[in-house]
């Protein structure tokens, strides 16, 4: 077993030095430079200070060169300073943002459980009943509509005419002279929109991964045992179905790990919130390289380690993995 | 059970925080009173607030509260003294003498001098300070203080922008002497001397500021001002209805249409000024048909410039006729103007040799008159103007394409390469007139400016002479003299220079909108004592001692 772990950690090396090689190349590949830098298109730099900016920041080193440079330091666990001009260090950058998007992704995961598993789990013991055909449409209803157009539609009813919540941001004017319980309970209030249209879009996923799987489930012999056994439903579909039908939504769930530190660019971008996904959208919008690859390798990290502790567990359960 | 407490709990949270309804009379116009904040809105983050270093508009306006230059323009776009009381030049007009304010100190409380005057001269110029704003000041060939209170500096020949760039804001030598600039603490937590201080900054929320009691013009009024980080303009919009923020532009569709509504207009005043900048529809003068300027000017003839005003920004901007707004001393007010004239316009293009073909289309020399407008991604309203373009060009017979690219590539790969027959795009007018940069024959390289490739001996010379002398008059002369060679060669078709329109708080007092914005006698700002809607604990914490 700790050979097989072994193995598996040596192999990440090489796999995520080619996912920095590859990364490297593909930001380099559009037109233009760190738009930050404030050169383009602008009259007062002339091209003695276009140099001059160029060679401080290294870009007038052939590509090799600045990977190089790049790789050398970043394993030493330095991702540099910023290009934009706050010039701050990545890895700063960074921290002030995660904590904010794991915390809404995290919260908006568990409401998509709280709600998508017993509307799945309703649907298959009720299939084709109108409540489930209900269910379906809503469900397919809030996949297909444009969140960004109904979180405004929200913000309109909530916001302005009801005047019951506040439309953007996290914290409140007022926010440093709170008391802790007001504190709390202000930046409940500004998280009631963003986390509930974020669990919106996902609830179509995971509720039609659950009624599959239970349905699936449903048609084993040894439930109709269990049923013939005269077991009360409820027994049933607790302690014989739910825990198998679970495993390939769990699966999923496994998968969606990385996902949690991505952030949505036009979420965050419509509430006003400080997250990772705005943050590489800009970077990204400015070829701020250190910062883009910054995240990258961090969220290249996660992935595999994600993999890795996924392929662990596999391992654990299944001894054919291990051995084989 | 618990799905009921879960309700409940919901519900509490979705009540706790109503608004009482607001029933403050705004109208009065109330006495002049300390306090108060303003919220106002970005749509990007500010990135560094040690402004040599920040290429940002988002940082540059904070900063703009925070620190001083050593002189400024005042509401009529005219030179006055800021940090400098005064200045005096030498007969030869090579250097400048500042004579600086007494008694100003920095916001950690240690006096200002010459020495931080010297110190940010220093470090704009120092080869390791990555700055994009050391070009005018590579042209000075030696800065000295002569004293704790006057600067020299001396340029190698006479430079008139040079007085503007000494508007740069200036640092605190004290703070920052002997410290690698860029990894200062104070791109985050700024100390300078302007009206007000920095307070706080939470990342990628909102920044704040409070009044600088101890201001060398006098105390501002407004207590605080609150830059929040809000991305989508949309959500922007909504907060400013719902009073979230003070302050926020609006379009032209927000402007004129969404409102005008009795609440709105209640608890809003709207304001317009002309902005900064003007749009044009500028020729590859290296084109086999651009070449020739009666072609240029038949385009200009042929499209109707209001049309594209009325239509496309709802009437919230100006036909421009050349590159100043109207509102600056450099305006030329005499200006030959191109009127829409389709009967003129297809006058000059036979004239060129244009012929209808079979097809009715217009050609020359056995080529069709086709070509294709650039414009960038992003800006609706330039892609809407190269429509108008198309249609108004179609009925004379000429084709135009839309091509709509990506900045970036828009930027290296067409302009840069001149790889283009036609572009729309826009410029900022600087305050100062001088327009070297974009007009002077030597600025073709890659990557400068003059990328139609504009030669005229003639503007040559005069954007040389105009450089060349402080007086005024004499510069205003060599501008009128540009802008009618412009206006007969046509280099561009100037197309119009929109409106900054925006709306703020009723409560607020004091705006008078001016060629300069608005934001010029923001100290001068103020919220009768009766209408004022935050009260911070520490209101009164800088009164002045």
């Amino acid at each position: 077993m700790l050979i097989y772990i072994l193995k598996r950690l040596l192999f990440m090396i090489p796999m995520l030095l080619g996912i920095t090689i590859i990364s490297f190349a593909v930001i380099h590949l559009p037109p233009g430079e760190p738009g930050a830098l404030g050169i383009e298109m602008n009259p007062k730099v002339t091209k003695e200070v276009r140099d001059r900016i160029r060679s401080i920041y290294g870009l007038d080193q052939p590509l090799h060169v600045q990977y190089l440079t790049w790789l050398k330091r970043t394993a030493k666990l330095d991702f540099g300073r910023s290009f934009s001009s706050d010039g701050r260090p990545v890895i700063d950058k960074i921290k002030e943002r995660l904590p904010i998007t794991i915390s809404i992704d995290l919260l908006s995961m568990i409401l998509i459980l709280i709600i998508g598993i017993p509307i799945g789990v309703y649907s298959a013991r009720y299939k084709d009943s109108l409540l489930d055909k209900g269910l379906t449409a809503f469900v397919f209803a809030t996949y297909a509509i444009p969140l960004f157009w109904l979180a405004l539609l929200f913000m309109l009813l909530f916001g302005v005419h009801l005047d019951l919540l506040p439309i953007s941001g996290l914290k409140s004017f007022n926010y440093e002279e709170l008391t802790f319980f007001q504190k709390a309970l202000d930046l409940g209030h500004h998280l009631v929109l963003p986390i509930f249209l974020s669990a919106l879009g996902g609830l179509a996923g995971i509720s039609r991964y659950m009624k599959s799987s239970l349905l699936e489930v449903l048609r084993q012999d040894y439930i109709t045992t269990a049923y013939a056994k005269g077991l009360p439903e409820k027994l049933i579909l607790r302690r014989h179905a739910m825990r198998n039908a679970l495993l390939p939504v769990i699966t999923i769930l496994g998968l969606s790990v990385p996902g949690l530190i991505g952030g949505s660019v036009i979420f965050e971008s419509i509430f006003a919130i400080p997250g990772m996904g705005q943050l590489f959208y800009m970077s990204v919008m400015s070829r701020d390289y250190p910062t883009i690859m910054g995240i990258l390798v961090i969220g290249a990290f996660l992935t595999l380690f994600g993999n890795l502790l996924a392929d662990i567990c596999y391992a654990v359960a299944d001894p054919r993995i291990r051995i084989g | 059970m618990l799905k009921k407490i879960a309700l409940l709990l919901l519900i509490i949270l979705l009540l706790a925080c109503r608004k009482e309804g607001d029933s403050t009379k705004y109208e009065e116009k109330g006495k002049p009173a300390y306090g108060d904040t303003l919220i106002t809105s970005s749509i990007g983050e500010a990135s560094n607030l040690i402004p040599i270093l920040a290429s940002d508009s988002a940082s540059h306006d904070i900063a703009g509260y925070i620190y001083n230059g050593l002189v400024k323009y005042d509401k009529d776009l005219h030179i006055v003294g800021d940090l400098s009381e005064s200045w005096d030049f030498s007969p030869d007009k090579l250097s400048i003498t500042f004579h600086l304010r007494k008694n100003i100190r920095w916001h950690d409380g240690k006096p200002f001098t010459a020495r931080d005057v010297l110190y940010t001269y220093k470090v704009i110029v120092d080869p390791k300070t990555p700055t994009p704003y050391s070009g005018d000041f590579l042209m000075v060939k030696k800065a000295e203080m002569l004293d704790d209170y006057t600067f020299r500096v001396t340029y190698g020949e006479p430079f008139a922008p040079a007085l503007l760039s000494w508007a740069v804001s200036i640092l605190p030598h004290h703070l920052l002497e002997g410290h690698d600039i860029t990894a200062s603490p104070l791109s985050r937590h700024p100390i300078g001397t302007g009206p007000y201080r920095f307070r706080e900054w939470i990342g990628g929320d909102r920044l704040v500021l409070e009044a600088n009691g101890d201001y060398f013009e006098g105390r501002p009024y407004m207590g605080r001002h609150v830059t929040r980080v809000i991305p989508d303009p949309a959500t922007m919009f909504l907060e400013l209805k719902n009073n979230g923020i003070d302050m926020a532009s609006l379009t032209p569709l927000q402007y004129v249409k969404q409102t005008d509504y009795p609440k709105f207009n209640r608890q809003f005043n709207k304001f317009k000024y002309l902005s900064f900048s003007y749009v044009y529809l500028g020729y590859n003068l290296k084109h086999p048909f651009f070449r020739d300027k009666r072609v240029r000017q038949a385009i200009t003839y042929a499209i109707d410039k209001q049309e594209i005003v009325d239509g496309i920004l709802l009437g919230q901007g100006v036909a421009a006729e050349g590159p100043y707004k109207p509102d600056m001393w450099a305006f030329n007010p005499k200006i030959e103007k191109h009127p829409f004239d389709p009967g003129k316009a297809r006058t000059l293009l036979g004239q060129a040799g244009f012929m209808k073909g079979p097809d009715g289309r217009l050609w020359k020399d056995g080529k069709a008159f086709e070509f294709t407008i650039l414009c960038n991604q992003g800006n609706e309203v330039r892609i809407r103007c190269a429509e108008l373009i198309q249609q108004r060009l179609a009925s004379l017979g000429i084709t135009v394409k839309i091509r709509v690219i990506e900045w970036a590539s828009f930027v290296n790969q067409y302009i840069d390469r001149r790889n283009y027959e036609a572009v729309i795009l826009g410029w900022t007018i600087s305050q100062d007139p001088d327009i070297f940069d974009i007009w002077h024959s030597s600025k073709q390289n890659p990557k400068e400016l003059n990328f139609m490739g504009f030669e005229n001996r003639e503007v040559d010379d005069l954007l040389v002479r105009a450089r060349r002398t402080f007086d005024q008059e004499e510069r205003r002369r060599c501008y009128w003299k540009i802008q009618d060679i412009l206006s007969e060669e046509q280099p561009y078709t100037f197309l119009f220079i929109p409106y900054a329109t925006l709306a703020v708080h009723k409560r607020i007092k004091g705006i008078e909108p001016a060629a300069a914005g608005i934001g010029y006698n923001f100290r001068e700002w103020f919220v009768p004592e009766g209408q004022q809607r935050y009260r911070t604990r520490n209101n009164n914490a800088h009164l002045h001692p």
